[in-house]
């Protein structure tokens, strides 16, 4: 009993050696858990801190070294090069063709469905469907209005083709370099919040000849009524398609030549529009003339009575 | 010391016995494979002769390349997805084929004016055009399919659309009438969807799965357009 007690006393001597006073002794234990809190919520702190940096400096070595890819894949001369202009899928082209025909106002085309990645396969398909389209819908329009005349012989016109594939081809990449360097020039001048490479403007004048597509399909309706309602849906459609596409690359600039461009743009794709209906599918009233010569003098008299 | 003399003269005159007949079986022994060695080279040559085919008769090698290309015609006609028409490409089969739907396309006619279908030029163009168009489209979507590997395959399944094309000629020879029309349209068709199937199972293993459709609507594209040549075409 007595050893017991003498061991107690020995280690609170110990403790007391140890420190000069007993009361410095407590305060310290006191302040020890006093203290390990405090590094406890700090070193996670910092620990977080410098995990946020080490991630922050991977974020910037992963960009380097995508920036760095994309770099050493520039020159044009390797067949690599082209492959980035068909890098694409299929739901991406569907998406893009949907927006293409649903244009939502006040979003831009190129931000919401092309974002920084323009293909090139939409544009040239589309422009090779409605080559084909045009040509077999004006073969098809012209033998339906024909049929009923007996000295009528169908006689297909291939070179409907030809001509069809030029216009086309040139509407969709002479017309958008044209504006593209039109841009360039004018970004030069007034410096624009928004602007477009070459490849994003054939992306969207390539989509939006896809609404022209159905369109032609139903051009072979013999009514005149009905061809030009099509032509004035799918001109609205893709004429505002790009319409609300170009209007932020050109509101900073000068209010008149701002609202030129945005016009110009429309009118060639009107002309586009109203030229491929006149050439390539003839006019239904044109039937009902030789029909009529059985009696001119009355539709003559009736035009100089009206 | 007469025992010990006695002793290793006894092994002695043993050990020289078994070294000499050693060296005879030895010689004995290196005699065969030299005579062995000598025959195998005389049979691989013969070998080599058999596989060469440069002392062939011409007849020979035009049989022989006749029936490879009609082994494709089989494979386009009977489509079960075999590397065949893979593996061994050849461009006679799409030239052969293309000559002859451009043949059959052109009228009778020697009026230029009046003739408005495609000419001979135009159609071998748009096939041939068309088939490389469709090839760089096929690499730059990422296809793991060679350029001609892709030609080969493209203009071998042209061989339906041309017994269509073979068909409706000798329909035409009739009156021509709606009924006329329908059979010719029907036939058109069948053949059309037949060339679609035949090119689909050669190609479409080689495309990305995530870009299939992008590589496949460009050969519905083009086998559409030879379709509508052949349907709209109409003798004098």
């Amino acid at each position: 009993m007595a050893a017991v007690d003498d061991l107690q006393f020995e280690e609170f001597g110990n403790a007391a050696t140890s420190l000069t006073a007993n009361p410095d002794a407590t305060t310290v234990n006191i302040e020890d858990p006093g203290e390990t809190p405090k590094h406890q919520p700090g070193s996670p702190r910092g620990s977080g801190r410098e995990e946020d940096d080490e991630l922050l400096g991977n974020d910037d070595s992963d960009k380097t070294e995508l920036l760095a890819g994309q770099k050493k894949s520039s020159p044009f001369w390797t067949f690599e090069y082209y492959q980035t202009f068909f890098d694409v899928d299929t739901y991406q082209v569907f998406d893009r063709i949907k927006g293409s025909l649903l244009p939502i106002p006040g979003k831009n085309f190129v931000r919401l469905y092309i974002r920084s990645n323009p293909d090139l396969y939409g544009p040239f398909w589309i422009c090779a469907t409605l080559v084909f389209a045009i040509a077999i819908s004006g073969n098809l329009s012209n033998f339906l209005i024909h049929l009923g005349e007996k000295t009528y012989h169908y006689v297909p016109e291939f070179r409907k083709v030809s001509i069809a594939a030029t216009i086309i081809y040139a509407y969709a990449w002479l017309v958008p370099l044209a504006l593209w360097g039109f841009l360039m020039w004018r970004n030069s001048k007034v410096m624009n919040i928004v602007s477009y490479s070459f490849l994003e403007i054939v992306c969207v004048y390539g989509y939006s000849l896809f609404i022209y597509i159905p369109t032609a399909i139903l051009w072979i309706i013999p009514q005149k009524a009905v061809r030009w309602i099509l032509v004035m849906i799918a001109l609205g459609i893709s004429g505002s398609l790009l319409a609300m596409t170009f209007w932020p690359a050109v509101r900073e600039d000068n209010r008149r030549v701002a609202l030129a461009t945005i016009v110009t743009i429309v009118l060639l794709h009107m002309l586009l529009s109203v030229g491929c209906l006149a050439y390539f599918f003839d006019a239904p009233e044109m039937d009902h003339l030789p029909t009529t010569t059985a009696t001119p003098n009355q539709t003559v008299a009736a035009a100089k009575s009206s | 010391m007469a025992e010990a003399e006695e002793s290793p003269g006894d092994p002695g005159t043993a050990s020289p016995r078994p070294l000499f007949a050693g060296l005879s079986d030895i010689s004995i022994s290196q005699d065969i494979p030299v005579e062995g060695e000598i025959t195998i080279p005389m049979r691989s040559r013969i070998r080599e002769f058999d596989s060469s085919t440069l002392n062939e008769s011409v007849r020979n090698t035009i049989m022989r390349d006749l029936k490879a290309v009609g082994k494709k015609f089989m494979h386009v006609l009977y489509p079960r997805k075999s590397n065949t028409l893979l593996r061994d490409w050849d461009l006679w089969g799409p030239l052969i084929l293309c000559v002859t739907l451009a043949l059959m396309l052109q009228r009778d006619s020697a009026d230029s004016e009046k003739d408005g279908g495609p000419q001979f030029a135009e159609v071998f163009v748009i096939v041939w055009f068309g088939a490389v168009t469709i090839t760089l489209n096929s690499k730059l979507l990422g296809g793991n399919i060679s350029f001609f590997q892709s030609l080969c395959v493209l203009g071998y399944c042209i061989l339906p659309l041309t017994v269509a094309m073979l068909i409706c000629r000798l329909v035409l020879l009739a009156d021509p009438g709606p009924v006329n029309f329908m059979v010719r349209l029907f036939v058109v068709i069948v053949m059309f969807a037949w060339s679609i199937v035949a090119s689909t199972a050669f190609l479409a293993d080689s495309q990305p799965p995530n870009r299939r459709a992008l590589a496949v609507y460009p050969v519905f594209l083009f086998y559409f357009v030879i379709s509508w040549m052949i349907l709209t075409f109409t003798p004098q």
